[in-house]
């Protein structure tokens, strides 16, 4: 069991976090024919797109309301009616996913209202696009909280309620924003290996996964069809991904009645193994001989990779549950977490989290805790301390905007796993250094290995 | 909100800005702001424009006074360089949360975080950007500066340009107006000399301005102050004892310079680095303004010299890609080219330049681009993503300059793209910089990925084959679905249809 140690400097100091509206609005690009609209200043949606297009590398349909200071003064309601007028003319959404920012919850506007009296006056026009609202002030939350507000949203929105039929194999599938494109395509690949066919919300694979179309789509091109998450309830069963998911899982059994399960993670051999056997056990399929040999390969994997894993010291600073998912991953391969930084106390899988302590924080704190650790595991925004520090860096989640094909590196399941033994084990090799008579004195000044490392502060 | 206001008018009634005096008094009055169109608009905002124009101030410990989103989704984001302190990228906010919001704690947390950081950084000085949230709570933050300047002893400057204030623009203005309120002026250099000059605008992108730093070095001319590109805020503060200013960026801080030049006669003229002979005529500029104040005329004739030799070797490396680029045609898709004598150094090479974009251009400008080009049918004044996509999958370009905002419109049009705004990798300033830009031109048309990128899969081109969309990943994902939904939907067509 972890301590959560909260945050006590005024001045956030490199912050780990990407804003609340940002991880809506991510959300609401997994969904096919999508645009998401933030009602803020036009500021609020470049910043976020210019951060998108840096990690994605793809166009990405993101707009404004465009506030100012008069509309700030009068109220935005008109500026949010014309942005969903002008939206659903130029682009001709399936969806548009209205996320709200600090702006315009600091001032307290009514969006769900004004968005219900848009939808009733202008019915017409806007016939044939949902519109769905996530609140999501950016003085709260991050990411994982945006993503699920907006998953939540969509099934409360869209998805029709009522005990259903359900159909036979059809599986709704809920996963967090830290699973990547790879990760969702091997997801399905799985699932339908045993002949269940899964329905994925979000599914970014379909929108966010690189490819060229032949034509100019103004909306996201792929992703979860709107009509899907209308038919939802009809699943025979639901699996949830994250903690972060459990809160739309709920909301999708309490609308619909489909039963849910919850991973905390799909990394590691035991999570897989637990995945899998759902799955065989849910289709009533025996598992495939190419599945129990990518659980070979991953066993040699381990085998393998675990000299390089012992006794290693690993800083992590990541969202609630990419801090689970990776602390498991390394401490299930016999290292050690020495420094662990989330962005909030609220989630419930910190406590699940095999650290000592869990500070509360920036990659500040990282820098300053992760001292004498072998690896840092965190975004690319860790690389100024990664440089600082000497110490190399693991980039994982969001953003990575200095490497290229962050969306198509697997880390679930089996072959997942193995990918990321090998992705570790080869960082080490490369950054071993050559044994020197000096550090194998018996006599040599003695330290803890790593030494404790100078203030980064001390650094400017 | 009400000084603010006032700053506002003032910055938008610029009698040094051309297109401002083009304008009629009640035109002037109304400023520069264009009104944006909710759901179609683009750029960023004041509080954007204000951290571009401060943050490469390198030793300046830049706070950012806002819920996350300001500073978390923007730092550490622009490619300009540094030759010593890494302050500037250090990412410093006060993060307020929903409970500093409503509790009105944000004045109490800003003036602790301005302690933290002045214990742990010790910077010469702390810049403090105001916000939508933070202005809309009613924060004082010029009230906190100044506490906290007088309780630690250390510069800390208010930049009143929340973003809800306006367009990225505006925010430059704005962040200018500070330097002119707090900073420039405040520290007397000791070493103040004939040969001392300011860069306004010119932000080192990429470490560009280390190409144009020797050239004045060799003629015996010091930057006072390079505002803000690798700057240091002492030089910044004593850059009112330049004597001459060359502004760079001019659309950006030409508010700063007339001040300058009204405040501490400090004369200016407005040049740029890009391009041959707009170098060349940069460092002409220079030379004949510090002569005016003063300097030495001898330098004139060292000018014409250096001028000569620099422009004989760039055109001699430059002939090397004439046989490659000849006739090749570029799009320039830019806020607004201010060199005119790229245009001209590509089309002295060869190569044709088949439409620029004139959004942020004055009338001069289009004038000019008029006589360049020969053809009005080149100019627009903005393209719309789709249009822009249109005319490159038809192939009307074999390579399009734009900034990144625009990329993916080239690139998923497989079309060659070249980054020539802020987060670019290469540095294009002066006679060395011309030539790598043709040679990153030049990489970019001639890489082989293209020829493979257009080739469409060997079983698409066989004759009977539907040829109306090639397969993608987009009609898989719903062909899937569409299989899932064997029992409800009908058929896969109807499910393609429908994503188009």
């Amino acid at each position: 069991m972890s301590r959560v140690v909260s945050q006590t400097k005024s001045a956030s100091v490199n912050p780990l976090k990407s804003s609340q509206p940002l991880g809506a609005a991510l959300a609401f690009l997994g969904i096919d024919g999508a645009v998401p609209l933030f009602h803020g200043t036009q500021g609020c949606t470049s910043f976020a797109l210019v951060l998108f297009v840096r990690h994605f590398k793809e166009t990405i349909p993101l707009q404004t309301t465009a506030m100012d200071e008069v509309t700030t003064i009068l109220g935005g309601s008109d500026n949010l009616e014309e942005a969903i007028l002008n939206l659903k003319t130029r682009t001709k959404p399936k969806l548009i996913g209205v996320c709200t920012t600090a702006l315009v919850e600091t001032r307290g506007e009514d969006s769900a209202g004004d968005i219900a009296d848009i939808r009733l006056k202008r019915a017409e026009e806007l016939a044939g696009t949902e519109i769905v609202l996530a609140n999501t002030p950016d003085f709260s939350g991050a990411l994982e909280e945006g993503w699920s507000k907006a998953v939540t949203a969509m099934i409360e929105g869209i998805t029709r309620p009522g005990e259903r039929a359900r159909q036979s194999k059809k599986i709704a599938i809920l996963p967090g924003w830290n699973l990547t494109v790879a990760d969702i395509e091997h997801l399905r690949e799985m699932v339908e290996s045993f002949g269940l066919h899964p329905v994925i919300l979000p599914d970014l694979s379909g929108s966010l996964d690189g490819t060229v179309p032949d034509h100019w789509v103004p909306t996201t091109y792929g992703g979860t069809s709107v009509e899907d998450i209308r038919e939802l309830g009809a699943a025979e069963h639901c699996i949830a991904i994250c903690e972060h998911m459990r809160r739309p899982a709920e909301v999708l059994h309490k609308v619909t009645g489909v039963p849910y399960v919850l991973f905390e993670s799909l990394t590691g051999l035991k999570d897989a193994d637990q995945f899998v056997s759902l799955l065989s056990r849910i289709s009533g399929e025996p598992v495939l001989a190419g599945v129990c040999r990518r659980r070979a390969q991953l066993q040699d994997a381990l085998l393998d990779g675990h000299f390089h894993f012992g006794g290693k010291k690993i800083a992590i600073a990541a969202e609630p549950d990419q801090l689970y998912q990776y602390a498991t991953f390394f401490v299930d391969m016999g290292s050690e977490i020495t420094a662990a930084v989330t962005t909030t106390d609220m989630s419930e899988i910190l406590e699940k989290v095999p650290a000592e302590s869990i500070q509360i924080g920036d990659l500040g704190d990282l820098e300053t805790l992760a001292g004498g650790a072998d690896l840092l595991v965190t975004h690319s925004h860790g690389r100024q301390a990664s440089h600082r520090l000497g110490i190399p860096l693991m980039r994982v989640g969001f953003p990575v905007f200095d490497r290229l094909g962050s969306q198509h590196k697997l880390s679930i399941l089996y072959q997942g796993t193995r990918d990321l033994v090998f992705e570790v084990a080869n960082m080490f090799q490369a950054d071993r250094h050559a044994p020197t008579p000096e550090e194998l004195d018996p006599f040599r000044k003695r330290e803890t290995p790593g030494g404790p490392r100078s203030s980064p502060l001390a650094r400017h | 909100m009400t000084s603010l206001s006032a700053k506002i008018q003032d910055v938008f009634d610029e009698p040094a800005c051309d297109k401002n005096r083009g304008k009629d008094a009640k035109a002037r009055k109304e400023g520069c702001a264009r009104p944006l169109t909710p759901g179609a608009a683009a750029g960023g905002c004041a509080f954007d424009g204000a951290k571009i124009v401060l943050q490469p101030i390198t030793d300046v410990a830049h706070l950012v006074h806002a819920p996350l989103a300001c500073e978390g989704n923007s730092w550490d984001n622009r490619g300009a360089a540094s030759s010593g302190p890494t302050l500037w990228r250090t990412s410093f906010t006060t993060d307020l949360t929903e409970l500093d919001v409503v509790m009105g704690q944000g004045e109490r947390k800003l003036f602790k975080a301005i302690r933290e950081i002045k214990e742990a950084y010790a910077p010469p000085a702390v810049f403090v950007y105001s916000t939508c949230v933070t202005a809309l709570i009613g924060d004082d933050i010029e009230a906190v500066c100044k506490r906290a300047a007088e309780k630690f002893g250390l510069a800390v400057v208010p930049i009143n340009a929340p973003g809800l204030a306006g367009s990225k623009n505006l925010g430059n203005k704005l962040a200018a107006e500070a330097l002119l309120d707090h900073v420039i002026g405040t520290v007397e250099p000791d070493d103040a000399g004939p040969y001392d000059i300011n860069i306004l605008g010119e932000f080192n992108l990429s470490g560009e301005f280390w190409l144009i730093k020797p050239l004045l070095d060799r003629l015996g001319i010091r930057v006072r102050a390079c505002i803000p590109g690798d700057a240091r805020y002492t030089d910044v503060a004593s850059a009112h004892r330049a004597r001459a200013a060359m502004v760079v960026c001019s659309t950006s801080l030409i508010n700063l310079a007339r001040k300058m030049d009204e405040r501490w006669d400090i004369p200016f003229f407005e040049g740029s680095f890009y391009g041959i002979s707009d170098t060349s005529q940069a460092l002409r500029d220079i030379a004949r303004l510090l002569v005016r104040k003063g300097a030495d005329p001898e330098i004139l004739g060292r000018t014409e010299t250096l001028i000569a030799d620099q422009e004989a070797i760039a055109w001699n490396k430059l002939e090397v890609y004439r046989a490659r680029l000849q006739g090749k045609r570029v799009l320039l898709n830019t806020g607004g080219v201010k060199s005119w004598s790229v245009v001209h150094a590509l089309m002295e090479i060869g190569m044709e330049i088949v439409g620029t974009s004139v959004k942020k251009s004055t009338v001069e400008d289009k004038e000019r681009i008029k006589q360049i080009l020969k053809d009005d049918n080149h100019l627009f004044e903005q393209m719309a993503a789709r249009d822009l996509y249109a005319m490159l999958s038809e192939g009307k370009a074999d390579i399009m300059l734009s900034g990144g905002r625009t990329q993916f419109v080239a690139l998923k049009a497989k079309t060659p793209w070249l980054d020539i705004n802020q987060e670019r990798q290469h540095p294009y300033a002066g006679y060395d910089g011309m030539v790598e830009l043709v040679r990153q031109i030049d990489l970019a048309i001639q890489n082989p990925i293209w020829s493979q990128v257009r080739e469409r899969a060997p079983w698409d081109c066989q004759p009977g084959v539907k040829d109306e969309q090639p397969s993608t990943k987009n009609e898989t994902a719903t062909v899937h679905s569409a299989q899932e939904f064997a029992g409800t939907t009908p058929t896969i067509s109807a499910s393609v249809e429908e994503i188009r």
